[in-house]
């Protein structure tokens, strides 16, 4: 195995030689590094009977990427390494190896890369496949990938493979389809006179999963397939799409033989410096793993996209939505808006607004009693697109003012109402057992009020200050953070911030979290270094979430990339 | 660790040209198809900032260098080139969020992320700066507040012919 993995790495690089004649690496390589470390410390008073700390004290992973290109030709691969890994990352990164290698090469109109790549069909509802290191994502593809655009305007892409899975690959294999073609230039050459560009699309994924369950007859093939379009005239855009999956039943699913469809719209409107947009969701029983016994950010197929806006200020980013692959509908609004400078509201430099308004809640649910017959119980449930969902999931409603005052100071001014069910996004209860018990719903419900400001000390030098305040009487209870930054371009950042739960019902978790950071970025290089406490909390990026546990300790990064 | 070894090894011996930008195909907001490696300016530097709708540097790092853009787009043909990382679900959100910050950037979009992917670069916000020529001169990932009058200063030195100082 060794000599195969050096032979090929050789053939890897070596291979522009043959492919460009005489232009002998005249590529270009580009790479990246990261490493990341955390000395935990015991501290009882987040963490009382030691259950989160690590047998370790240290624990530490990194990374590093390759990647050569030469004209029509690229190659690239990673070595990762978990010694071990970090609290809150999944616990199947453990040990080391290369994760990720392909070849790509351009030929003739043809597209094709062999070995590992990321891809997606759409909005993602059918296939995405795509990293998100800082979540510990990884459902890269390893397998052959072909594209190619056989007509101006029709690009066509086929993909084959199967899911890595930390270290391993998944059990199922994947094969998809997708097209997408591009109306207006090339079709209809008077709509793209018109201004219209339309463009629409198909795509086709299936799974398939040997089976040999004792007591379920279950299905190893299994299909989506979506179809899309995008329109647009000049400040009007508007995209769509739908999916629909065969009976899949799965531990996500309790293996009921239901079948899956999911539903997206978006509509917007951008000129003279207003933003719009309005988008609806539904998705039904769209789990989609290529291991039907798959669980957590393991192995998924298709993503479905969060409807909510992602906060970044650390309050509202305590509670953040996780998408229920399992079933959700939800409606969101987005304005964003700039008054013109020296107009009645702009004043001297234009003040930016935007609010936000997203509801997410259950579909509706008929479940099947076990008194029916047996092919109605194996459905689980009906569903009524037109029925609404009982179960409110989340909601936020937010509204910020951005304004320049002076040549010194910028300041932010944000309010949030924020609705969480922890019921469902933390201890994922099913919608049946919350519609048999719905008054056991666990919720946070709270008002966030932030004010941010930057100020220009000199040239070069700034400091960023931020005041947050959470009013609740749901979970941990009321907080405050306080948080001052100071920078000075291009090298150094201080950072020191606390947050106060003061408002917690159990008052031996009234708990000051302080954390305090120091930056130093040179060119492409950054390193940090921190120390602090940590709350437990969910870490989501794209509304896939993973809890993440207290911890108190010291913490260094370091990321390069050339 | 033995392939990994020959890895660094053959790597070592590679007379690394990382001068160019990789041919990579990117989408206006409009849809429309365009290779980076066209998308440049032909009389000054070009900047490349890499963001997302999602990454709060990235938009205070855009907002903050519209005030030096203007005046180095027309001062010394400089361009900048706004690429959004943005997957193709929240590619819908780019051009309402570029509209209501009331940025006058050239946007695109690398819904797949392999431009950013062939350039390395491990998070958002990045930055580069390319010469007339199209050749990358200056990078740096992060953004702290103060950044953005650095970069002017790189662009203005790089549009002199200078090598960039810091």
């Amino acid at each position: 195995m060794k000599k195969a993995i050096i032979a090929g790495t050789i053939s890897l690089f070596s291979l522009p030689i043959f492919g460009q004649g005489q232009q002998t690496f005249g590529g270009q390589l580009h790479g990246n590094f990261q490493l990341d470390g955390q000395l935990y410390l015991r501290d009882e008073n987040i963490d009382p009977s030691g259950e989160f700390y690590p047998d370790e004290r240290f624990l530490g992973q990194g990374y590093a990427n390759f990647i050569y290109s030469d004209g029509n030709f690229s190659s690239g691969l990673r070595y990762e390494n978990y010694q071990n890994v970090m609290l809150g990352f999944p616990e199947g990164y453990r040990g080391e190896g290369i994760t990720y290698r392909y070849l790509q090469f351009k030929q003739d109109g043809l597209d094709i890369t062999v070995g590992n790549f990321y891809e997606q069909f759409g909005t993602g509802m059918v296939f995405r496949s795509y990293e998100e290191r800082g979540l510990g994502y990884d459902n890269a593809m390893d397998g052959v990938r072909l594209k190619v655009s056989p007509v101006s305007g029709l690009n066509i892409k086929a993909v084959m493979g199967r899911q890595r899975f930390y270290f391993q690959k998944s059990p199922g294999v994947l094969r998809g389809l997708d097209a997408e073609y591009n109306l207006a230039s090339e079709l209809l050459p008077k709509l793209d006179s018109a201004g219209l560009r339309w463009t629409l699309g198909a795509s086709f994924m299936s799974k398939y999963q040997r089976a040999n369950d004792p007591f379920l007859n279950l299905p190893e093939n299994v299909a989506t397939a979506g179809a899309r379009t995008q329109l647009s005239k000049g400040p009007f855009a508007f995209q769509a799409e739908f999916a629909y999956k065969a009976n899949d039943p799965s531990a996500d699913n309790g293996n009921i033989y239901k079948d899956g469809n999911g539903f997206l719209a978006t509509l917007s409107y951008s000129k003279n410096g207003l933003g719009l947009i309005a988008g609806i969701k539904r998705i039904d029983n769209m789990s989609f793993r290529s291991d039907r016994n798959g669980s957590t950010i393991d192995m998924l197929v298709n993503y479905l996209s969060p409807t909510a806006q992602v906060h970044t200020y650390a309050l509202p980013a305590l509670y953040q939505y996780a998408t229920q692959i399992n079933g959700e509908e939800g409606v969101q609004l987005e304005a964003n808006y700039k008054f013109k400078r020296k107009s009645l509201l702009g004043g001297k430099y234009g003040t930016l607004v935007s609010l936000n308004y997203s509801v997410i809640q259950s579909i509706n649910k008929d479940f099947v009693n076990t008194n029916m017959d047996t092919l109605r119980v194996l459905q689980g449930y009906y569903s009524d697109p037109l029925i609404r969902g009982t179960i409110p999931y989340y909601h936020d409603w937010n509204f910020t003012v951005s304004k320049k005052i002076n040549r010194r100071l910028k300041v932010n001014a944000m309010y949030i109402n924020l609705f969480y069910n922890r019921s469902v996004l933390e201890s994922g209860l099913g919608d049946e057992s919350i519609q048999a018990n719905p008054d056991d719903q666990q919720v946070m419900n709270g008002d966030i009020f932030i004010l941010e400001s930057l100020f220009k000390v000199k040239r070069k030098h700034y400091l960023r200050t931020e005041f947050q305040h959470l009013s609740t009487e749901g979970d941990r209870g009321s907080m405050a953070m306080a948080l001052a930054e100071y920078s000075i371009a291009p090298h150094w950042f201080f950072s020191v911030q606390d947050i106060y739960n003061y408002g917690n019902a159990d008052e031996s978790q009234r708990l000051h979290y302080p954390l305090a950071s120091v930056v130093y970025t040179a060119g492409t290089s950054r390193f940090q270094l921190s120390y602090g406490r940590q709350q437990r909390g969910i870490f989501c990026v794209g509304g896939v979430c993973r809890v993440v546990p207290p911890s108190n300790g010291i913490s260094f990064s370091l990321t390069s990339s050339f | 660790m033995k392939p990994l070894l020959t890895a660094f090894a053959i790597l070592g011996f590679l007379q690394i040209n990382a001068q160019s930008l990789p041919s990579t195909t990117l989408r206006t907001i409009d849809g429309q198809s365009i290779n980076i490696t066209d998308a440049l300016s032909k009389e000054g530097p070009t900047v490349i900032s890499f963001w997302a709708t999602w990454c709060k540097p990235c938009i205070k790092e855009l907002t903050a260098f519209m005030d030096y853009a203007i005046d180095l787009e027309e001062e010394l043909g400089a361009k900048v080139l706004a690429v959004s990382i943005d997957d193709s679900r929240n590619s819908a959100r780019v051009a309402p969020m570029v509209q209501g910050q009331g940025w006058e950037y050239t946007v695109l979009l690398d819904e797949n992320q392999d431009l950013k992917r062939n350039l390395g670069i491990v998070n958002v916000p990045f930055t580069l700066v390319l010469n007339k020529k199209g050749e990358v001169v200056w990078k740096h990932s992060g953004y702290s507040p103060g950044d953005e009058e650095n970069l002017a200063e790189v662009v203005e030195e790089v549009a002199a012919g200078r090598e960039p100082s810091h």
